[in-house]
């Protein structure tokens, strides 16, 4: 009886060994399987999806306009102070004292991409770009002004 | 036909003709050496890369392809990087016994080269007991093992020093006793002797089921005894980080790793000369046609063949299995291999006696 | 003997306390550092283990090499702001983590969350813990010596990944969980891909069983091993696959169930045994659970609003709001109060991870120093989770 026990032990022991071996030599033999991704040399086809996460930029038209009107809503909206805003006071052509944006600031290095600096933008100002590829050698270079140089506010945007 | 025999022969009488006899033996030696440590580089270099690529289409990945074509340059140039690299020694750390033990491991895989028949007829030392000295010899490495864990004054290394000690020790029984079980069949302690035998098939056929369980007991023990996965306890790197070799960096951590891979290389160039015929080609029974044009294929292939088939049935035991655990480790080999060894060379025996193999 | 003393007590790794080494000459036993960085710790912690021979004395965990402190953190940010910072904790559930906070908001509010995202956030929570299961199994097969098994789990769990990034944006820490229901609508494919996710999946488990579960070597290694009776899972406070796997009915998506939970169905797992290898099987079942979950709502996701109309300027009232969720790992509390301002006056966070790894000591006991990996493997520690 002990014996069988013994045997019937080790016969168990060997094909459940054997089921593992089954399974990886039979990746071994199937190179089509391989998931590897060779990065820098797929760029050129890869697709990341158009709600990726990379960056906030600010939307630009062909005219140069954007539609940020400088409400800070986003500011207010981001949890590490990634972004801030620096307004001016332009005169319109009726001679009255507007606010409006003057510059952009996004510390790409502190912020987390949780989106809700978009989600906060009245305007639908600013997005997420599908870049990914930040690293740089210098800090300051991460130190991003958003809006265009020569840009202006859509007319019709408040 | 092709021969490595004719060669050696050649240049040994060359040597004899032109120089003195010591003189002779000298250069033979010189020459001898100069091959075994370049055959070491290039055994290092190839089997490194072969588990990388093995272990990379398991893992479905791919592996090494950047250095060289498909990154064969790959392993070189991670040789290269441990060359440049410093090699510390730890403050508290026994400095003569640690820069030693690397030494030691590496000499006594070395020396096992010497019985290993690479071709017919290419050896470079045809001792009347060349198994014996396998055996022996390769249980040397270990204390180099230990000599590194103690003299590396920390604990992991500590640890998976004696881990390794314990299990070569307790595996070095059940890998003699399968080796015994075949010099039973062949009558023979010499290698020479041994292949010879193997003339009409090879002992791993001809054995019958007893030499196959012999066969499997032997591939465990070896694996055990090269310390390689799953019985890789003295370098588990998940518990010990890396186990004996924690504190050895740049080319002394190169002689552990490419020790261990000679190691491999050289247990399963035993195990391909005992059970699978070493240089010797595949006969079956009086197909005298197949057997001719097995014939055509030269020895040094087939030695090779077969002892890298037996690498890749290793390799393939380190990337699929986990690790077991250090009772485990010894309660397999006292409570299970090593009575089913025993039972086993006692069939074997009856099967020699009564003359009943093929 | 001065050569000896010397060895054992000294430990390049990491520095010993002065109150180890005072253990250590008195004899007690080898005292090892494990962490904070080692292989088989996946993060920063720093467990202090004292050895006789191989055998576990003792084992002394220390924490805050990853103390971020987030629930200070949480202090100052407003109620929309904080739920991202809780992705961090335990970043594998980052998905239910928000959930948690957003549930502790919304009771707060009293918001009524449209049927559809109560639905899309069920669904994002089981993808999480599905893709959380797959790489606890991956890095646990590793710490036990197998490397082959943590490719294969991340082929599967690459797969949800990229249906986390077409959907919610990124990968990892979402913050797709917002106030009053989900940030935005599902991807048009989410449905599809999903649905051949779960077909590729149901074929790859019977893998993972042939390659780790029935092999005999693991089975060795993990069955009997870091024994937890039920009692004692139920005083450590031990939740999640560990309690359950100690025969402790806590699954909060049966007890308190929240969203729609009450609506599906699905076992909640349990096991008795309390060893390693039990709390391996019930998160392998899980695995197959979850696909269950998601079966059931995947074409059953109601037409409607994914969001419900809040405020601009969340402002919780005056008053103790407490919500819990079942992570991958166990239990997590969300502890609110609040003063009627824009942001919480006090937030506790009730970790599954802390109150499982206090178990470990008691747990290894005894065991060999190889069994702590597979005792620590099966606990499924994050360490940010336990450290915040």
């Amino acid at each position: 009886m002990f014996i069988k026990e013994y045997i019937s032990d080790v016969f168990k022991a060997v094909s459940s060994l054997l089921k593992g071996m089954k399974t990886t030599g039979s990746y071994f033999v199937r190179p089509k399987e391989i998931i590897t991704q060779q990065y820098p040399d797929n760029r050129a086809h890869m697709k990341l999806p158009e709600r990726f996460r990379g960056e906030v930029v600010m939307i630009h038209d062909e005219n140069n306009e954007h539609a940020c009107t400088g409400c800070t809503a986003c500011e207010l909206a981001c949890p590490n102070a990634t972004i801030k805003i620096i307004t001016k006071f332009d005169t319109t052509p009726e001679g009255k004292k507007k606010k409006a944006l003057d510059t952009f600031v996004y510390h790409l290095e502190l912020c987390t991409m949780c989106n809700l600096c978009v989600e906060a933008c009245p305007t639908s100002a600013i997005k997420m770009a599908q870049t990914f590829e930040h690293s740089v050698y210098d800090r300051n270079r991460l130190l991003k002004k958003l809006n265009q140089p020569g840009s202006k506010l859509r007319a019709g945007v408040e | 036909m092709f021969s490595l025999e004719t060669i050696t022969n050649s240049i040994q009488q060359w040597l004899y003709s032109t120089f003195n006899p010591t003189m002779a033996l000298i250069l033979e030696c010189a020459i001898v050496m100069l091959l075994v440590i370049g055959l070491f580089a290039v055994l290092g270099l190839v089997l490194v890369l072969m588990e990388r690529k093995v272990a990379a289409r398991m893992q479905i990945r791919l592996g090494p392809n950047r250095v060289g074509p498909r990154g064969m340059l790959q392993t070189a140039a991670d040789t290269l990087k441990l060359m440049m690299k410093e090699g510390l020694t730890p403050d508290g750390a026994d400095k003569f016994l640690f820069n030693l033990a690397p030494f030691i491991v590496m000499i006594a895989a070395m020396l096992i080269m010497a019985p290993i028949a690479f071709a017919k007829g290419f050896q470079i030392w045809d001792i009347n007991i060349g198994v014996l000295y396998v055996s022996a010899v390769s249980s040397v490495s270990v204390i180099g093992i230990l000599m590194a864990g103690w003299a590396s004054n920390n604990k992991y290394s500590l640890l998976g020093a004696m881990r390794s000690g314990a299990q070569i020790v307790s595996y070095e029984l059940s890998a003699g006793l399968s080796i015994i079980s075949i010099v039973v069949l062949a009558g023979s302690l010499q290698v020479s002797d041994i292949i010879a035998s193997q003339q009409t098939g090879w002992w791993l056929f001809r054995g019958h089921i007893p030499a196959l369980i012999a066969f499997v007991i032997f591939i465990i023990a070896v694996t055990a005894e090269t310390n390689r996965a799953p019985f890789d306890l003295a370098e588990a790197e998940s518990e010990l980080t890396a186990g004996f070799h924690t504190e050895y960096s740049g080319m002394r951590f190169a002689l552990f790793f490419l020790a261990e891979y000679i190691n491999i290389f050289i247990v399963c160039a035993i195990g391909a000369t005992l059970f699978l015929g070493g240089w010797m080609p595949l006969h079956i029974g009086n197909w005298d046609d197949f057997n001719r044009i097995m014939d055509y294929i030269p020895s040094s292939l087939w030695f090779l063949g077969k002892t890298f088939c037996l690498i890749f049935l290793i390799m393939w035991f380190r990337w699929t299995f986990p690790r077991l655990r250090v009772d485990q480790l010894l309660s397999l080999e006292w409570k299970y291999l090593l009575p089913i060894s025993m039972f086993n060379l006692l069939l074997i025996t009856l099967i020699a006696i009564m003359g009943w193999h093929f | 003997m001065y050569r000896e003393t010397q060895i054992l007590n000294s430990n390049t790794i990491a520095p010993t306390t002065a109150r180890d080494l005072a253990m250590d000459e008195a004899g007690a036993g080898l005292v090892i550092n494990v962490g904070p960085q080692h292989p088989a710790t996946h993060g920063v912690l720093h467990l202090v283990i004292t050895l006789e021979g191989e055998t576990i004395k003792k084992i002394e965990p220390h924490l805050g090499y990853i103390h971020r402190s987030i629930e200070k953190m949480c202090e100052s940010l407003s109620y929309r702001q904080f739920i991202y910072v809780t992705s961090r904790m335990d970043y594998l559930s980052a998905h239910i983590n928000n959930h948690g906070c957003v549930l502790c908001v919304e009771k707060g509010l009293q918001l009524e969350i449209p049927p559809r995202a109560q639905v899309i956030r069920v669904l994002m929570d089981e993808l999480t813990r599905i893709a959380s299961h797959e790489l606890w199994w991956g890095a646990m097969a590793m710490d036990l010596g197998a490397f082959t098994p943590f490719f294969y789990a991340f082929r599967e769990r690459e797969t949800i990944n990229d249906i986390m990034e077409e959907t919610c944006g990124t990968r990892l820490t979402m913050n797709y969980m917002v106030p009053g229901g989900v940030m935005y609508d599902i991807h048009p494919n989410f449905q599809r891909r999903v649905k051949d996710f779960i077909q590729l999946f149901n074929s790859k488990i019977d893998e993972y069983d042939d390659l780790v579960t029935g092999n005999i070597i693991f089975q060795n290694r993990t069955k009997g091993i870091g024994v937890l009776s039920r009692e004692d899972a139920i005083s450590f406070g031990c939740t999640g696959p560990v309690g359950r796997a100690s025969g402790v009915a806590c699954d909060i998506r049966k007890l308190y169930p929240y969203e729609v939970y009450d609506k599906v169905n699905f076992d909640e797992i349990i096991e008795t045994a309390g060893d390693s290898y039990a709390r391996y099987l019930v998160r392998i079942k899980e695995l197959r659970q979850s696909v269950r979950i998601i079966e059931q709502l995947i074409d059953n996701i109601p037409e409607g609003d994914f969001q419900a109309k809040t405020k601009a300027v969340l402002k919780l009232p005056k008053g103790e709001f407490y919500s819990r969720v079942e992570t991958a790992r166990g239990e997590l509390g969300v502890y609110i109060v609040s003063e009627g301002g824009t942001t919480p006056y006090r937030i506790k966070f009730r970790s599954p991870g802390f109150s499982n790894l206090s178990a470990l000591d008691h747990m290894s006991r005894g065991c060999k120093i190889g069994d702590l990996m597979a005792i620590m493997g099966t606990l499924d520690l994050v360490i940010p989770d336990i450290d915040r």
